[in-house]
């Protein structure tokens, strides 16, 4: 019915389709907002805050807020893009992200982020936390100490897998990744690598074992082209209505 | 008419390989373009042991001693600009992946306890050597850095182009291929 409805974007005008996202209609429009929690085929979340927006002057999350006809949102203004640089910049700071040895660099979100918005200084101290990696499991490597706590692996061992591996501990800065398992360890569950949950971390944690390196530097994900110009891998793979996402 | 003045630039490595070092040579003969517009004060390329009032100021690696510190707060009160070169000064890089260990540990690891030491194998304790840090750190958390150049290493390119634009008097900006973390 309302296939008129828009809302102006950074100057831009971005239809979009009853049930959407500000985030959907975005990536839709091929208009690329920075984020790490939503992912197209799963419920957004609203965690990270680096898909924030101001809509109507207000700050908003763009991945949780329903698209509305006549809305005014602002994106890409220095003043977001600071925002957004500072979340990274925690992010770095609080796990131990040491690029040169991480499988995941090439393909990484939170790398490619960093590089899209120029986080070039760590601004604060570095926190460098103690977090053993967890290897116990013959085919999958956990390296707890590049997790930035999206939920993603438990939103897709929940709702996809059912089965439940992963789930959030703690509060504020101990808050961590935890398997469920009596022993904690990932062999002692019924995780597989053909479950979702092993193929959706943004970042370095859920790594296929004998697999590293495979790519050489230059032909991996994020080398050729920046995050932005990837906006069609993450368009909404359901555009509307109800049905997940 | 008087060709400007050179810019004077120190640089060292402390916690680092000399990777970032060698990186920058890896400018090759741009090098030579370059030293029409600056010259080297204390540097391993010109063994000068102390740094002088300088322009610029390259730290390569973090801080995991207590000479590490010495020297950077040297380059500090020398240089008017001081830039944290590569992943070490950065962010501590690779020598800080024992941030986790104890120190006491590590040593008695290398020094006591590994197989097929040489008898009465002790740890190092001659006064000559600086004491090494708990832990390692990036060199912001000891003295005010005015610019990061991320990478292990840095490519030449992003080296070359950080500097001409610092040279030229921009901020120093790298975009996509230049910017890199690892
Ligand atoms: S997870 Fe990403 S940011 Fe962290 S070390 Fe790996 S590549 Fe770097
Ligand atoms: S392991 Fe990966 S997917 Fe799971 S919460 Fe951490 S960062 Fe997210
Ligand atoms: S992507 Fe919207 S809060 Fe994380």
């Amino acid at each position: 019915m309302s296939e008129s409805s828009s809302f102006i974007l950074d100057d831009q005008e971005i239809p979009f389709m009853p049930g959407q996202s500000v985030m959907q209609a975005a990536l839709t429009a091929g208009v690329f907002i920075p984020h790490l929690c939503y992912h197209p085929e799963f419920r957004p979340h609203g965690s990270c805050k680096l898909c924030t927006v101001k809509i109507n002057g207000r700050p908003a999350t763009s991945c949780t807020t329903p698209a509305a006809a006549g809305m005014a949102v602002e994106s890409n203004t220095p003043e977001i893009l600071d925002k957004r640089r500072t979340l990274l910049q925690m992010l770095l700071v609080e796990g131990n992200h040491f690029c040169p040895s991480c499988e995941k660099s090439g393909f990484c979100m939170l790398q490619a982020l960093g590089y899209e918005l120029g986080v070039v200084a760590p601004r604060f101290s570095l926190l460098y936390p103690t977090r053993p990696v967890d290897a116990s499991h013959p085919d999958v490597l956990l390296d707890f100490n590049r997790c930035i706590l999206c939920e993603l692996c438990i939103r897709a061992s929940t709702e996809v897998d059912g089965k439940f591996v992963f789930a959030l501990s703690g509060r504020g800065i101990k808050k961590h990744l935890v398997v469920n398992a009596e022993s904690g360890k990932l062999a002692d569950t019924n995780f597989s690598l053909a479950d979702k949950a092993a193929q959706v971390c943004p970042v370095g944690v859920i790594l296929p074992k004998r697999k590293g390196f495979a790519v050489p530097i230059g032909q991996r994900r994020f080398d050729a082209a920046p995050i932005s110009a990837h906006v069609d891998e993450f368009k909404p793979v359901v555009s509307a209505q109800g049905e997940r996402p | 008419m008087n060709a400007p003045r050179k810019l004077k630039v120190a640089t060292t490595s402390l916690a680092g390989c000399f990777g970032c070092h060698m990186s920058f040579l890896d400018i090759d003969e741009r090098l030579l373009d370059l030293l029409e517009f600056i010259e080297f004060d204390r540097s391993p390329l010109t063994d000068i042991k102390h740094c002088g009032p300088c322009d610029i100021g390259i730290i390569e690696g973090g801080v995991c001693n207590a000479d590490n510190v010495h020297v950077l707060r040297e380059f500090r009160a020398n240089c008017k600009v001081l830039i944290a070169l590569g992943a070490c000064a950065v962010n501590g890089g690779l020598p800080a992946q024992r941030n986790h260990l104890d120190l006491r540990d590590i040593l008695a690891a290398v020094y006591v306890t590994e197989e097929g030491l040489a008898p009465g194998t002790q740890i190092p304790n001659d006064p000559e050597l600086p004491l090494p840090l708990n832990q390692v750190h990036p060199i912001h958390e000891v003295v005010r850095v005015d610019y990061f150049l991320p990478g292990c290493p840095p490519s030449a390119d992003a080296i070359w182009k950080f500097l001409t634009d610092l040279i030229a008097g921009r901020t120093p900006h790298l975009g996509h291929g230049l910017i890199q973390y690892d």
